[in-house]
């Protein structure tokens, strides 16, 4: 009976010492680097919609794209990143009852080539060498650094992506027969996605360093932009996996209740891994050269993602319903009243889960054919992404914060600091739903998107946009607001909150629940299904694109 | 599964099921589906090729127009489009440069205009008036001023 007490202590330390300070940094330290890149990336956004809204100009040495660029790469790019990689190494790290020291050195290598990437990158975007924004579609040819700094950037994932899976196998090589924790299947959903997504846009960033360079004459634009959006839209749903991570696992425990069936929730991770890619072609639909045929089962292929979110969308809101009518909520919606509102670790991730209801709705219109030629490369895509991102994600991990960081820093969550959370996520609300809306509007008068200016001579049919133009102004102020309340919060709580515990707020399966069935842990069969649908998406397409290529286009600059 | 699971999950993949018939529908019989066209052009040489060659206007038929055009940062030729109210445009387009959007807001039109590739799409004009012509594709510094005008009488 030894045995099992030993096991105990070295599978499950934290319930007696807590987190393992080694594994606290490293998720510190990506955090931080997140939250930084959220203040610098949200006040470039702000001068973008004050600019839009023509209540300032900016000054002559630092143009609308170059902010541009700026703001998608340090908001898409770097603090969803490494706030995912902060949390996931988190989470894994409490699953498995601390990292393998090897795994945690792999996390730190990815943290040094992340930020070495990340410098390169800004640095040519500061000097107005990367004004290609964060699409950067060849033939507009940035500085040869810039596309070396993003190679270093995929480098430093790819090292956290080996730190999940070998620390991955070797959990489930010492529990033979048994699943592993929720948290560490969502993590490893993540990871594998995160690494065959991040192949695609590799391909093209390695043809473009010899093109920008001069050593290649020319480059194959159509392929470079289907490359780049096998991984632009995958991305999308590596932060949604994130996210939904803390919807099935750890809001539950947040109201008090059960985690929803195990087996669906894995069911929902492995459709997620293996339907995603192949969405990114919806972003081409009105391009030239795929035929009618393929972006039909295009459309398809992207609607299909639609599933397991309905899947989700069931299954926590049977979560919400059972714990409310548990704490006493009588009558058809009486339990929604039971649900603790006031609590900023659940109200800013509901917020999140209810924003997916319109942003779902508006992916598919952006996904289908003849919907999608109406408000392609308006403001509504904008809208769309702000209100997916910016709400259903990144206000899921606002939420996740308010506890995560307590955790790893050994502090707590102070009453006035929760009050404060609740107010940042009413302000956050407020602007985004300001914003958003508005841009969605205007994207269906035809305001283009990615336009520093859209009077176009005060044409009639642009004036119909350009009263919208500073709603989004407005909204983007109170962002701003939010933003700098959100980056307090969060240095905050990781070095000046009162010293205490906090918990990691992992649900339990209901009681009498089956067991995770073990056919779901067969990663391998999971890869190779994901690769058959890339290339049953993929390999017709890139081929034509390739076979009947015209002359490529050369490196061309153009601001 | 539960019996309400069960209903959730029809209901869903059934939606899902009707909504690519109605866009298969729309796509293959009402000829509704995205601009697409497959030809492709040296885009360095994109002034010396047919039609490229010479851009403009061209009637092709009665009430019927081809807008042979280039996009270039930071402008469409020709620009300041006039044509007849009633009447069917094909705007045959490439690009000489980098990626450039075309997009007439009011109308559905909207393409993507890539170099090395011809694109091609069409509208009738029922209604007189000015139309704006706008760039919706980042093109370089100046792509705000992409735009000019269509003109129906």
């Amino acid at each position: 009976m030894e045995q099992p007490l030993k096991e105990t202590i070295r599978q499950n330390p934290k319930k007696i010492l807590g987190v393992n300070p080694d594994d606290a940094k490293v998720a510190l330290a990506y955090l931080s680097v997140s939250f930084v890149s959220l203040l610098i990336g949200g006040i470039l956004g702000l001068l973008q919609g004050l600019e839009r809204a023509g209540l300032m100009q900016l000054p002559s040495w630092l143009n609308y794209y170059q902010v541009l660029t700026a703001h998608g790469v340090l908001l898409l790019l770097v603090f969803t990143a490494t706030f995912t990689i902060g949390y996931q190494y988190a989470n894994l790290s409490h699953s498995f009852g601390g990292l393998l020291a090897k795994v945690r050195k792999l996390a730190w290598i990815g943290f040094g080539l992340m930020i070495i990437g990340v410098v390169m990158v800004a640095t040519m975007i500061i000097l107005n060498e990367a004004s290609v924004l964060y699409t950067f579609y060849p033939p507009l040819a940035a500085h040869p650094v810039f596309y070396i700094g993003l190679v270093f950037v995929v480098l430093g994932i790819w090292s956290c992506c080996f730190g999940v899976f070998i620390n991955y196998r070797h959990w489930r090589k010492n529990h033979p027969g048994q699943p592993t924790p929720i948290l560490a299947f969502f993590a490893m959903g993540v990871f594998v996605l995160w690494l065959f997504a991040s192949v695609g846009v590799t391909i093209e960033v390695l043809t473009l360093i010899p093109w920008s360079m001069g050593i290649i004459e020319t480059t194959n634009v159509m392929v470079g932009r289907t490359l780049f959006w096998w991984f632009g839209h995958t991305l999308v749903n590596i932060w949604y996996l994130v996210a939904t991570s803390a919807w099935y696992v750890i809001v539950p425990k947040i109201i008090g209740g059960h985690h929803f069936k195990e087996k669906l929730i894995r069911l929902v991770v492995i459709l997620l891994v293996i339907l995603n890619i192949p969405g990114g072609f919806h972003h081409q639909i009105i391009d030239p050269a795929i035929s009618i045929p393929i972006k039909y089962l295009h459309v398809f292929m992207s609607l299909a993602i639609a599933v397991p979110s309905l899947m989700t969308a069931f299954a926590m809101f049977a979560v919400f319903e059972r714990t409310g009518r548990k704490l006493g909520g009588k009558g058809l919606f009486g339990w929604l009243k039971k649900l603790p509102w006031g609590d900023v670790r659940f109200l800013a991730p509901m917020i999140a889960m209810i924003s997916f209801i319109p942003g779902g709705a508006g992916g598919i219109v952006n996904t289908s054919n003849q919907l999608n030629q109406v408000i392609h490369n308006t403001m509504w895509v904008v809208g769309h992404f702000h209100v997916t991102v910016g709400m259903s994600v990144v206000m899921t991990f606002f939420g996740i914060c308010y506890w995560l960081i307590p955790y790893l820093a050994k502090r707590v969550l102070t009453p006035k600091m929760s009050k404060i959370g609740v107010i940042q996520t009413i302000i956050w609300t407020i602007g985004m739903t300001i914003m958003a809306g508005s841009m969605h509007i205007a994207g269906l008068f035809g305001d283009p998107r990615r336009t520093s200016d859209t009077s176009y001579g005060g044409h009639e049919i642009a004036a119909s946009w350009m009263s919208y133009e500073l709603i989004f102004g407005i909204g983007a102020t109170f962002l701003m607001i939010a933003v700098i309340i959100q980056v307090y919060a969060v240095f905050n709580m990781m070095f000046f909150a009162p010293k205490g515990h906090t918990e990691f707020p992992v649900a339990e399966p209901e009681e009498g629940e089956e067991p995770a069935p073990m056919w779901t842990e067969r990663w391998g069969l999971w890869i190779v299904l994901l690769l058959a649908v890339v290339a049953m998406a993929y390999v017709v397409p890139i081929a034509d694109m390739i076979m009947n290529a015209p002359p490529g286009s050369p490196p061309i600059k153009t601001w | 599964m539960h019996r309400l699971e069960e209903i959730w999950m029809t209901v869903s993949v059934g939606i899902l099921i009707i909504f690519m018939a109605i866009v298969g529908y729309q796509t293959f019989s009402l000829g509704m589906g995205p601009p697409s066209h497959a030809e492709t052009i040296d885009p360095q040489k994109v002034e010396e090729t047919a039609p490229f060659d010479d851009p403009g206007v061209k009637k092709i038929g009665d009430n019927e127009y081809e807008v042979v055009m280039t996009l270039q940062s930071f402008a469409f030729n020709p620009s300041n489009i006039e044509v007849p109210a009633g009447a069917k445009v094909t705007f045959t387009m490439t690009a000489m440069d980098v990626t450039h959007g075309f997009q007439l807001p009011g109308t559905n039109i909207n393409a993507m205009v890539m170099p090395g590739h011809i694109q091609k799409i069409s509208h009738t004009f029922d209604e007189p008036g000015e139309y704006l012509i706008i760039c919706n594709e980042y093109c370089g510094v100046g792509h705000q001023a992409m735009s000019t005008t269509i003109t129906v009488k």
